[in-house]
């Protein structure tokens, strides 16, 4: 009897291996990076190190880095989609010819705009709400810390996977919202929206746990004494968010699912034929994404509310209205999501309906601002890179705000609607808002977590190039999305005058890549030189639970847990006096490290492959193993470990003691 | 640790674990309000093929739709019985209740096998796709239902019953109930008013 074996591989083959020379180098570039990486590793025998220090551990703060690092690297990657979009558009696009081809083109856009969203965007967020949440709110860790590291490395399995696409097969061509019935089976029947789908809905899945996680953390593991309102306003941003995520992850999960079954079962959820009704995916997938870009933004409002006072010297100009922004435009924020699609064909009483709730939105925002504003007016600001970035953002952002009211009028949006003037909208939003939010959270918790300051000078150029090559980059594209230029074109003749302004964006990009340089060096830099950077615990005069403890962070945190009386705790801390370092301590519980986390995101990893490629066999065998490491880990014992009053004692007089060094 | 500090500690997990789980349901909730709202919309794109009424068999609906109560309360009286710490009723509570939702889930696959064997599968149609992803998933739910309970009762009977099955088992039921809820809106708006109109 003669067996075929194909059915091992599904529809794997060495066809899958790229052939294109751009994505061959791309493919070569990101193999040696891993290479280099696990030769570093092996030589300097880190291994265990790594497994034991980083991989398996459950503490916020660890995670929180990890989460940070991955969005780095992706953010580099998802810049070298820019730099090929925009070489393209700049300098190939009105002759035909050029490095990229149409196909290549797509997959690049959708590459870029996934990746920026659901590995760089997302991952800062989760990132800064693991090292920053716990701390705010007093907390040795947060509620459930296993799942915390399962989220985690599902994120991480995610990202991975959208990265394999690059050397084994291909990636969607249908844009970051992959709409069908462009994405169903019949107009894409590779592998790309596969790698797209599976990326997303195994990160999704991170993130809901997440979401989950850190909404209880937040609402059972407060300090004593740290009623809602005496909250820092971080974490009520945090709330917000995480809300969303709860809120709107499981329509991306359904809608995600449905498309599966689509492209594998050939079902006939968004198909154009036997009833089949893609609209129906369009409106799904903007219910989740509108609310999406909320949680994106929400943190980092959060983050702006906690530097202005501090570098302002005053308490936060209305608290209580700056949570009920926070929660009105949590809100809101799901009842707008068809102004995404205002052209579809909705009647002219739907489409009012949704733009003047987007524009009530405006509201509350407008109401952050003006608190923003009114915190620093008579304050004695202090402008330091953080304070920088506040500055950058308010003005991008206010300028994105006003932009989205303009799109926000259908009337106006049938003319703008999918022109590069959009374009540019989202991307004042998500880089004047998400990712200078994060480099300035970046600047002003370095210190607490490391115990140096990162050098101020080479912050100041990479602001400045940032903010510089932002407007270059994307002031010209409002212009030419007037004049009527598409997005996601490859090619336009040149006849339309359209070049210029493209050349102009394409420095602009450059400009930004220079500020990207001036902050890898900066860290660079300020790691070599950290003895001369070395701060204390509370370099800012901050105001917030965080700068009480030792630096670096004890890894559980506080030593010990005094109650909370006023908001700006710790400010009230510091002006009564009250504060002394503690004396007596008792045993502290923290969970052990666990495997489970990187366990089960290699196996999804491993499942999803499997389904992409049709491995039917092997996505049955990462089913089992699934369900068999999910009963193990539901029956562990004996999950913590304690150290002793006396190791505390001993811990914390180190930990005080370098800081007076 | 002393006593006392032991059992704050296990209020402060179970609230905690509650509080989460409660979180998770409501995650759920809206994971099958997308599946109802893709129902109502794709109901009536039948594209020629059988609608609602033509393949519903409502006494077997009604069956499944008792059966499933009947776990309920079987599943209810495990976690009395857990409160008198009696092993020997929870674990005849759970059996009871892993029979009946066994056999709910048993007269569901074969609803499904025999429409799709009649070439009424879900690439029939969009109603019909819709149809099998709404109930499958609810009968998915109900095997990893399945798949916690058989966990959780072999444990029981190993261990006897520690602090931490107590909040298992809890959630345990938090979860069974809401299955059930979530059955009755399929049997009311997937099958009831399939048949009404
Ligand atoms: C840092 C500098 C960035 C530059 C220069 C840049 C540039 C671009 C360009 C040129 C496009 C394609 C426009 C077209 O359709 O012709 C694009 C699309 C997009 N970008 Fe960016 N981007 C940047 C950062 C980001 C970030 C941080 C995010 C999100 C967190 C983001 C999200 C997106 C999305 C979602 C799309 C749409 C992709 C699609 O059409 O499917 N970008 N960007
Ligand atoms: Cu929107």
């Amino acid at each position: 009897m003669i067996i075929d074996w194909g059915f091992l591989l599904g529809r794997l083959s060495l066809d899958a291996l790229p052939d294109n020379i751009v994505t061959v180098l791309g493919a070569l570039g990101g193999l040696f990076g891993v290479l280099l990486i696990v030769g570093l590793l092996t030589v300097t025998r880190r291994w265990s190190w790594l497994w034991k220090t980083w991989i398996t551990s459950l503490d916020p703060k660890k995670i929180g880095v990890m989460y940070l690092v991955v969005a780095g690297i992706m953010l580099l990657r998802g810049l070298a989609d820019v730099v090929m979009m925009r070489v393209q558009q700049a300098l190939f696009a009105t002759n035909g010819a050029g490095p990229i081809d149409a196909d290549m083109f797509q997959q690049v856009f959708s590459a870029h705009g996934t990746i920026m969203i659901f590995f760089v965007a997302m991952g800062i967020i989760f990132g800064l709400i693991n090292l920053i949440v716990p701390l705010q709110i007093g907390a040795r860790d947060v509620a459930f810390p296993l799942l915390n590291s399962i989220s985690f490395w599902l994120f991480f399995a995610g990202m991975a996977l959208m990265n394999v696409s690059l050397a084994v097969g291909e990636f969607s061509t249908a844009g970051w919202l992959a709409y069908p019935p462009l994405s169903g089976l019949e107009y894409s029947p590779g592998t790309g929206v596969d790698y797209w789908i599976w990326a997303l809905q195994i990160a999704g899945i991170g993130s809901l746990l997440s979401g989950v996680n850190f909404l209880v953390t937040i609402f059972t593991m407060r300090r004593k004494g740290m009623t809602p309102m005496k909250m820092p306003i971080f974490v009520w941003s945090v709330i917000g968010s995480m809300l969303l995520v709860v809120f709107a992850f499981p329509i991306l999960t359904a809608t995600l699912g449905m498309l599966t079954l689509d492209r594998t079962i050939e079902t006939h959820f968004f198909t154009s034929d036997l009833g089949g009704n893609p609209m129906m995916y369009v409106n799904l997938i903007w219910a989740w994404g509108h609310p999406e870009v909320y949680i994106l933004a929400l943190p980092a409002f959060g983050v702006f509310s906690e530097i202005v006072p501090v570098f302002s010297r005053k308490r936060l100009f209305g608290y209580t209205s700056m949570v009920w922004a926070l929660m009105a435009i949590a809100v809101l924020s799901f009842t707008v999501w068809l102004h995404h699609f205002f052209t579809m064909g909705a009647g002219a009483n739907v489409n009012a309906f949704f733009g003047i709730m987007t524009m009530i939105i405006a509201i509350p925002t407008g109401v952050k601002v003006f608190n923003w504003l009114f915190t620093m007016f008579r304050g004695r600001i202090s402008f330091k890179t953080p304070m920088l970035w506040f500055m950058g953002f308010i003005t991008t952002f206010t300028i994105g705000g006003v932009t989205g009211v303009l799109l926000a009028v259908p009337g106006i949006d049938f003319q703008v609607h999918n022109s590069l003037f959009l374009v540019a909208h989202f991307h004042n939003m998500i880089i004047g808002g998400v990712v200078f939010g994060a480099f300035a959270a970046l600047a002003y918790w370095w210190p607490k977590l490391t115990g140096f300051r990162l050098h101020e000078g080479l912050g100041v150029a990479a602001f400045w190039s940032w903010l510089v090559g932002f407007v270059l980059a994307f002031g010209p594209l409002y212009i030419l999305g007037l004049m009527g230029a598409a997005r996601r074109l490859d090619h336009y003749d040149a006849s339309l005058g359209w070049q210029g302004l493209f050349v102009v964006a394409g420095v602009g990009v450059m400009i930004i890549l220079l500020g990207v340089f001036f902050q890898v060096l900066q860290l660079a830099y300020s790691i070599w030189k950290r003895d001369e950077l070395r701060v204390g615990t509370d370099p800012w005069d901050g105001r917030t639970l965080e700068w009480s403890t030792s630096t670096p962070i004890a890894e559980y945190n506080f030593a010990a847990l005094d109650a909370v009386e006023q908001r700006d705790a710790f400010w009230a801390m510091k002006s009564s006096h009250v504060r002394e370092e503690a004396t007596k301590f008792s045993d502290i519980r923290i969970p052990k490290n666990s495997g489970f986390g990187p366990g089960i995101a290699a196996v999804a990893f491993v499942g999803a492959f499997a389904v992409i490629w049709y491995m039917w066999w092997l996505a049955a065998v990462a089913l089992v193993v699934t369900i068999v490491l999910a009963i193990c880990a539901g029956m562990r014992e004996d999950v913590e470990r304690t150290i002793t009053a006396e190791q505390v004692a001993a811990i914390e007089k180190k930990l005080w003691r370098t800081r007076r060094a | 640790m002393s006593v006392q500090e032991e059992a704050l500690e296990e209020k402060r997990l179970l609230s905690k674990t509650s509080v989460g789980f409660w979180l998770y349901l409501m995650t759920d909730c809206l994971l099958f309000a997308t599946l109802f709202a893709t129902f109502a919309v794709l109901r009536d794109a039948t594209a020629g093929g059988p609608a609602g009424r033509d393949i519903y068999e409502m006494p077997l609906v009604l069956a499944e739709t008792l059966i499933l109560l009947t776990s309920s309360f079987a599943c209810g009286l495990a976690l009395i019985a857990m409160t008198q710490k009696n092993i020997r009723q929870v674990l005849i509570g759970l059996g009871v209740t892993f029979v009946l939702g066994a056999t709910f889930l048993f007269i569901e696959v074969s609803e499904f096998t025999k429409l799709i064997s009649e070439g009424h599968g879900p690439q029939t149609s969009a109603f019909l796709s819709a149809f099998f992803t709404l109930v499958g998933t609810h009968g998915l739910h109900v095997f990893i239902g399945l798949l916690w309970l058989s966990v959780l009762a072999y444990t029981i009977w190993r261990r006897g019953i520690t602090s931490k099955l107590t909040r298992q088992l809890t959630l345990f039921g938090l979860f069974w109930h809401f299955l059930d809820l979530i059955w009755i809106f399929v049997f009311t708006v997937v099958y009831m008013m399939g048949v009404v109109r």
